[in-house]
């Protein structure tokens, strides 16, 4: 590498991010309650989990006693109850979502089957949270909370059994496998349902005390899907099941569970309604499973974010230690000094996994923090639901719909910064308000579960082979192949990449998220014009061309006629909510950067040495920015131009080439006219060696045009790349790994 | 019914043991490169002195504690996030440096001064405690100073263990040399125990606990008074880390007690 000047070696990165950064980044410097839970969090990650890791715990899918010792932890250290309300035993006051979101990060830095361990407990407990009657949440939610000192009480534990039809795991959250009929209903006493459900790869099922399961109706008498919940001493069978042979996530427990059990019908989830003679739930499975997987899906994407962001140092310590020992490097030489850190590639691409880390841990957060944002607003929204005496379904979609016009004004007014009486106005309003974070927040969680593990499975495949053959082994620092293969999991759990992009095709083109995402742009635009550095105008400049391709798409056909955005079109549609997906990580990664850098100028103080990260860090959202956009305008050209048809050299009347003899008489009217001709049939037929004429963008000269400017834009960004190169070579790491501690 | 007591720890930040510590010249003196970006943990003597406190007032009913630390208030937010959940005390901050490069007199005299402007502290009753020795820099002066600056004629130092009886009285046990303890008989309070490492491991973590110290310690840490540390007449000629070396021998089958003869005759002859 090139040598560095001591100007540079004053901005470079001194340390690798601690505490402080991440929230401010991450926006919970100011709850101190966030701030304590991540400490415990961390400390049984780094202790009893990463212990239990590297004493080769994961080699058996059986749950062990040592295992099972896991959950203790969670409870004593307030992982577990963090997730219930302080009515019921918790002790965080507000929506969850972030402070789960915290816990998932802490514990996957070390390892996700632990997180999902934690997580799928609150997963059981979700669908009673968000749409359970007020009898089933205190019920469950207490017996859950885990006992206070001087109690003598073991807390319930649940699992959340879906399941589509055997043997098939995690393919999609529509299909059921699992049947509910009414085994008894005397006059004038609650029905008795008998519930028939075999379940694959259910997490928590080797302990659970309870089980909420999706079942389909197969009796006239009860009207459509719904959840029920199934307690362990229910009359019938509760077999655990033989345990999942999976590969992965080996901190958890899985099986195949069977239940064939009676329980009153006051065990459907949300409770139900009697009409002429039909038992209707008051929500059916998909309403539940919506309403609880739009949350606990961004907490899954941030699994997989944290694992490379854990891959950095052990990364960073193998390629400065690599030659260490061997007889010929000396002590002090450069070799013994940097390792492989002397070379470029090495470093480059610990920035690309780094920045992808970034980006992705940027996007999950922000989805964490919507939702927190979103959950009162929504209770809100009932209550004047309700009010109104509007019902549930389509009726309540189309009262909303009346709200969306102001709130697109509000939108606007937003954008042109005019604060008047409107804004104001619709700033109060709880519906305007609610309508919008919930169109953002559709979209920001599908996007973070499908970008984060999609892509971060990649990346982790990549920060393994930066490490050689010891990153494959056991024994290597950050358990990191273990992670790689964790991180499919984490693609796959709680809907695949399929369903998130079928979920993102329809999100993505609400009328109000595109309406604020138009007004993203010029935020971009305003970022960039303050610091160019961030890459900020690339990724505008890309979501300029999206948002072009998106429409263009919208109103196409392709070369046979045939629409070319529809649902059915996958083709298009998937890659396109890929293409998004890149650039929101991207966008919400310099929001993030934006943010710590005003809070650390504000706390300069306490913040000595931040102006270092800030810059390192405005380097890798520099980086990624220009991968983002790469990727998203490669998507777009690829279908903008990819559904027209070449043009051939049969093509009626020549289109798009010159015949030779036409050329022959232009030549006297524009001497020279022939040299600048490449596509000419000649009068023998012949032709050059090649498809067809060239294909010309034609109609879509203004995508050529934004491309190009894509292209332009990306001036800088390896700069910014070298630089970030440069401050990795030097950055303080700690002696040894932190865990197993 | 054993007296309630009031316990003051004295205690500060030490950089995370793991971290890459790399002492360097500044104008002001030595400090540790990056040392205000590094991660920070609870003194460990100091830590060890805070848990004992809590589970004697435990036993104590009515007691109260107090931490006073001196330390970079951006990072003893850090620490409290976590200690938070360890035990219950108060904080009682001081914003200062924590590098160790500093003078203890000066140290403890600020220290003192703190301790005996706790509002409600009844120094009849105060057991002062705190770490025998320091993870950062241990001069193993500056709590004995506390003492003196606050009156408390009994001291002891390397305390394992503290054993309240029923008039009031304690028994005291300290390390001395060749490895045995010294028991003690102490009338009652006012004293000072320099603690080593107790007998207790590190408490779980309680959120509820957490929570509730915290309301009270992010007003005490806003309240923070800043300290300037002159070193006046003080300095440090030179600083360094202890040396590493590494000599591997690869030998199968040895007997503990074997290994032990060869660690004790390599440290006497070092």
């Amino acid at each position: 590498m090139a040598a560095i000047s001591p100007a540079i070696q004053e901005e470079t990165l001194r340390t690798l991010p601690g505490d402080t950064v991440r929230q401010l980044q991450w926006r919970f410097a100011e709850r101190y309650d966030l701030q304590m839970l991540v400490q415990a969090a961390r400390e049984v990650a780094r202790g009893p989990v990463a212990r239990l890791v590297a004493s080769g715990a994961r080699q058996t899918h059986e749950w062990t006693a040592a295992k099972h010792a896991l959950l203790e932890e969670f409870d004593s250290s307030g992982i577990t109850s963090a997730f219930l309300d302080t009515e019921n035993g918790g002790y965080l006051i507000g929506p969850k979502n972030l402070a789960l979101a915290l816990i998932a990060f802490e514990l996957a830095w070390v390892d996700a089957g632990a997180a999902t361990a934690s997580l799928a407990g609150c997963l059981a407990l979700s669908p009673i949270h968000e749409r359970g009657t007020t009898e089933q949440r205190a019920r469950y939610m207490s017996l859950c909370a885990p006992a206070s000192p001087g109690e003598d009480r073991k807390p319930w534990r649940g699992a959340f059994c879906l399941t589509e039809p055997l043997p098939y795991a995690g393919v999609d959250t529509g299909m059921l496998g699992g049947k509910v009929t009414i085994a008894e209903w005397k006059e004038g006493q609650e029905p008795l349902l008998q519930v028939e459900k075999r379940g694959r790869f259910i997490t928590n099922m080797g302990f659970a005390n309870f089980v909420t399961a999706a079942v389909d109706t197969a009796d006239p008498r009860i009207t459509g899907s719904c959840m029920v919940i199934l307690e362990e001493g229910d009359p019938g069978v509760f077999d655990r099941g033989s345990i999942t042979r999976k590969l992965v996530h080996q901190l958890s427990s899985t099986s195949d569970p069977i239940f064939s059990l009676r329980v009153p019908a006051s065990r459907i989830v949300g409770g139900y309604t009697v009409k002429e003679g039909r038992i209707v739930p008051n929500f059916n499975h998909s309403e539940i499973i919506e309403a609880v997987f739009a949350r606990t899906r961004v907490t899954v994407a941030l699994m997989t974010s944290a694992k490379l962001l854990s891959a950095v140092e052990p990364v960073v310590r193998y390629q400065r230690n690599r030659f260490r020992g061997a007889q010929q490097i000396k002590a002090g030489s450069l070799r013994y000094e940097q390792g492989l850190q002397q070379r470029e590639d090495a470093l480059h691409r610990v920035v690309d996994l780094w920045a992808m880390g970034e980006a992705g841990a940027a996007l999950g957060f922000a989805a964490a923090r919507a939702f927190d944002e979103l959950d009162p607003l929504e209770k809100e929204k009932d209550k004047l639901r309700e009010e109104a005496g509007i019902g549930g379904g389509r009726a309540e979609l189309k009262w909303l719909k009346g709200v969306w016009p102001a709130a697109v004004e509000y939108v606007h007014h937003q954008a042109t910064n005019t604060a008047g009486a409107v804004q104001k106005a619709a700033n109060q309003d709880v519906l305007v308000r609610y309508v919008l974070a919930d169109a953002v927040a559709g979209v920001l969680c599908p996007a973070a579960k499908l970008w984060n593990t999609g892509t971060g499975a990649n990346a982790m495949r990549e920060a393994l082979s930066l490490m050689g053959g010891y990153g494959i082994t056991e024994d290597c620092p950050g358990f990191l192949a273990y992670k790689w293969m964790d991180a499919q999991l984490e693609a796959t759990y709680e809907g695949p990449e399929a369903v998130q992009r079928r979920n993102l095709i329809v999100t993505m083109t609400h009328e109000l998220f595109l309406e604020q995402f138009r007004q993203w742009i010029p935020e971009m635009r305003r970022i960039a014009a303050h610091r160019p550095a961030t890459g900020a105008c690339v990724v505008a400049s890309a979501m300029k061309l999206w948002l072009w391709t998106l429409n263009h798409l919208q109103n196409t056909s392709d070369a046979d006629g045939s629409k070319l955005y529809s649902s059915a079109r996958q083709g298009v549609t998937f890659r396109l909510a890929d293409a998004l997906c890149w650039l929101l990580a991207s966008r919400q990664q310099i929001l993030d950067l934006m943010e710590l850098e005003a809070k650390s100028a504000a706390n300069a103080a306490g913040c000595d040495g931040l102006t270092s990260t800030v810059t390192f860090l405005s380097d890798l959202c520099h980086v990624q920015a220009a991968r983002a956009a790469g990727e998203a305008g490669r998507i777009c050209a690829d279908l903008v131009y990819g559904y027209n048809r070449h043009p051939s050299w049969d093509d009626p009347e020549h289109k798009g080439c010159f015949l030779g003899e036409e050329l022959e008489a232009w030549e006297a009217y524009a001497p020279g006219m022939t040299a600048f001709a490449l596509d000419v049939i000649q009068p023998d037929g012949s032709h050059p060696e090649k498809a067809g004429p060239c294909a010309q963008c034609g109609e879509n000269s203004a995508f050529q045009q934004q491309r190009n400017r894509l292209d332009l834009c990306l001036t800088g960004s390896q700069l910014a790349k070298d630089r970030a190169a440069r401050a990795l070579a030097m950055v303080m790491i700690p002696e040894v790994p932190d865990y197993p501690r | 019914m054993v007296d309630p007591l009031h316990i003051v720890v004295c205690g500060s930040i030490v950089p995370d043991p793991l971290q890459t510590l790399e002492p360097i010249a500044t104008p002001d003196g030595p400090a540790l490169k990056n040392d205000l970006l590094l991660p920070a943990i609870l003194d460990p003597f100091a830590a060890h002195a805070l848990y004992e406190a809590a589970e004697l007032a435990k036993q104590c009913a009515g007691s109260r504690v107090w931490l006073v630390s001196l330390g970079p208030k951006a990072k003893l937010q850090q620490v409290m996030m976590s200690l938070a959940q360890k035990a219950p005390f108060e904080l009682v901050a001081l914003d200062g440096p924590a590098h160790g490069f500093t003078d203890a007199h000066e140290t403890a005299e600020h220290l003192a001064a703190t301790t005996a402007a706790i509002p409600g502290l009844d120094r009849d009753r105060l057991l002062l405690f705190g770490g025998w020795e320091s993870a950062s820099r241990g001069q193993g002066v500056t709590l004995q100073i506390v003492g003196e600056r606050l009156g408390i004629i009994d001291q002891f130092q390397g305390v394992d263990r503290i054993t309240p009886r029923e008039d009031g009285s304690f028994e005291v046990m300290e390390r001395v040399e060749g490895g045995r303890h010294l028991v003690s008989l102490c009338a009652g309070p006012p004293a000072l125990l320099g603690w080593a490492t107790g007998e207790r491991g590190e408490p779980r973590n309680d959120p509820q606990m957490g929570m509730k110290n915290m309301r009270l310690m992010m007003s005490a840490l806003q309240k923070a008074v800043p300290v300037t540390l002159s070193a006046e007449g003080f300095c440090c000629r030179d600083v360094r880390l202890p040396g590493q070396q590494r000599q591997t021998r690869i030998v199968k089958d040895m007997q503990p007690a074997e290994i032990a003869q060869e660690i004790f005759e390599w440290i006497r002859h070092d």
